[in-house]
């Protein structure tokens, strides 16, 4: 069951990954499975700029109970997602993220790892050796995007894992639908928090 | 979608970002066969538009897209293309024109373009650009002129959002097939477009012909009254769809307001945040987004800002040596109607430049505190 949002509240979700990792695809899937969830304002957007394979991307998904009028980047967001942890040290993830939001990163380290003296929750969950172990590997990458959404819907409860799954399956086709929705189950299942996190302002 | 729910039977369109994705996704409609259309690859946006053009001409419906400099390649063509009444509909992304390059959004190509004859719509989101371009073939095919159906390239073109994507069944009771004004026939032939002269004259079948300037003026007195049929083309496209388009300009929070945010595009909707911050510190602010802005809803503006005692104009563009294009024909407009409130002009969000609700509302609060001090444009948010 997803948390009840007042009116105007709106959830920024930051994501970090690679070019070529499907962060951007991610934060769309996501988008629609917000929608196919009930929230009437839905936007993704990649961080607009020049994106190129292996360079640190980001990409944005919001949503509201009711239409979003805002289109530009989010400063802080209340759930970051870090496809690739070693970005931690690359880029200052942390700075884009609220003092009480969500951390949910791709680790096979516990959440404790990347608690810091910000109020932050921290989600962990294996998804590399989950998406290695299920095959979801295309041209020798393994690719962990949708698998991530079983963690963003475990650790945050904003949308459910059902919605999820019928967003991925429209961006699919019945097959590799099947083997992405796989792996979001399964990496919801291995998420790991060091808190409940809730929203602490649901008015905002 | 717009394009192929119009069943468009023409497209030709050069990529360039961030436009890229139309073609990219109207060739794929193309090839599976969803869209009975000839997709005419071009080396060229000059090409691309002579395409239209030719086809346009010869009684096809016609559609094609670009942004920035491949705008500004097709200039000769923009003008050809209006003097000769053709119903060609556009998809612009707006992005800034180089030097030095950008690929970002502003609004200076198609303001580049004012004076081509060319009817410019500007969308506060992606579903005002799907619902522009069905009402586009609509008015333009009735009133033989073009029209440009103007977004904010990456802002909007690359921001997902839910969109309601009508039925074909419902878009084809509201867009029928196109029936030309002119066919060109084989066995027929005829000279489309010959030199005029500037008095009227016969032509070579002996009727009489205007003279250049007389076509020139059927062109303005049609974009006279073209603000007529946008109204009633976008109520009836209400009527049919649920949301009503029966309007030249947006309005939000208008009502007795006397501090009015007036922009293009998806600042509108930026520039309604800025304005409920406002209300809540007690001003009486509101919002106009100009939905049209060729031809210039100049009775309407005048009517909206009856009772404003300042405005405070957002602009994506600035014409060199002046000020930003809204403000100058805002200002035209009010002097018609010898309305007189406090105009300030600031230059916004040029080559992505990123415009947040806050920096609207300071602007704002900083035209209302230093009234009067205000000379010329202000560049918005700009550290050299």
């Amino acid at each position: 069951m997803s948390t009840v949002l007042k009116e105007e509240k709106i959830i920024n979700v930051t994501w970090h990954g690679r070019g070529g990792q499907g962060g951007v695809t991610a934060a769309m899937i996501l988008a629609e499975a917000a929608y196919i969830d009930g929230y009437k304002g839905v936007t993704a957007a990649p961080f607009f700029g020049v994106e190129r394979r292996g360079a640190p991307i980001t990409a944005t998904t919001r949503f509201s109970r009711t239409p979003i009028r805002t289109l530009t980047p989010t400063a802080k967001a209340e759930v970051v997602v870090v496809l690739d942890e070693r970005l931690m040290q690359a880029v200052d993830i942390l700075r884009g993220l609220k003092p009480d939001g969500l951390l949910i990163l791709n680790s096979s380290s516990p959440p404790e790892k990347f608690c810091t003296d910000m109020d932050i929750a921290v989600a962990t969950s294996d998804a590399n050796s989950i998406a290695e172990e299920i095959g979801l590997v295309v041209a020798g990458t393994v690719l962990i995007n949708t698998s991530l959404l079983g963690a963003f819907s475990r650790a945050s409860g904003l949308v459910s894992m059902e919605s999820l799954e019928k967003a991925i399956s429209k961006n699919f086709n019945p097959k590799a639908a099947q083997l992405n929705i796989r792996g979001a189950r399964l990496t919801y299942e291995a998420t790991r928090i060091n808190r409940v996190w809730q929203l602490s302002s649901p008015g905002v | 979608m717009g394009a192929k729910l119009s069943r468009v039977q023409v497209i030709a369109a050069y990529p360039i970002t961030p436009q890229s994705k139309i073609p990219e996704t109207l060739v794929k409609y193309v090839d599976s066969g969803e869209l009975e259309a000839e997709f005419i690859r071009v080396e060229s946006e000059h090409s691309a538009l002579t395409v239209c053009i030719s086809a346009s001409t010869v009684g096809a419906r016609v559609f094609t897209a670009t942004a920035a400099n491949g705008l500004a390649y097709m200039h000769e063509q923009l003008h050809w293309a209006a003097g000769a009444r053709l119903p060609i509909v556009m998809a612009l992304a707006n992005r800034g024109l180089g030097a030095p390059w950008t690929i970002f959004n502003d609004m200076q190509d198609s303001i580049s373009q004012r004076d081509t004859g060319w009817m410019q719509v500007y969308c506060r989101d992606n579903q005002e650009i799907l619902d522009s371009i069905l009402m586009g073939y609509k008015i333009c095919e009735q009133i033989h002129v073009p029209m440009m159906v103007c977004f904010d390239g990456f802002v909007l073109s690359h921001t997902v959002m839910p969109v309601e994507i009508p039925e074909q069944k419902q878009v084809d009771r509201f867009l029928p097939s196109y029936v030309p004004h002119l066919q060109v026939d084989g066995p027929e032939p005829i000279n489309i477009n010959p030199v005029m002269l500037a008095e009227p004259r016969d032509n070579a079948r002996g009727v009489a012909c205007p003279s250049y300037m007389g076509f020139r003026m059927r062109l303005q007195e049609t974009l006279e009254s073209a603000g007529e049929v946008i109204r009633r083309v976008g109520g009836e496209f209400g009527e049919i769809f649920g949301r009503d388009y029966e309007c030249l300009l947006w309005e939000y929070r208008t009502e007795k307001a006397d501090t009015i945010l007036l922009t293009m595009g998806s600042l509108a909707n930026e520039a309604s945040l800025a304005v409920d911050m406002l209300r809540e510190k007690g001003y009486k602010a509101g919002v106009i987004g100009l939905r049209v802005f060729r031809p210039f809803p100049a009775e309407k503006l005048r009517q909206a800002l009856a009772g404003a005692k300042q405005v405070v104009i957002f602009d994506k563009n600035i014409s060199y040596g002046y000020e930003g294009a809204t403000c100058t024909e805002t200002k035209a407009a009010l002097f018609e109607g010898g309305l007189h409130p406090y105009i300030a002009n600031y230059i916004v969000g040029l080559g992505g430049k990123n415009v947040v609700a806050s920096d609207l509302e300071a602007a704002t609060l900083e035209v209302l505190e230093n009234k009067g001090r205000v000379n010329g444009p202000k560049w918005l948010g700009v550290a050299v």
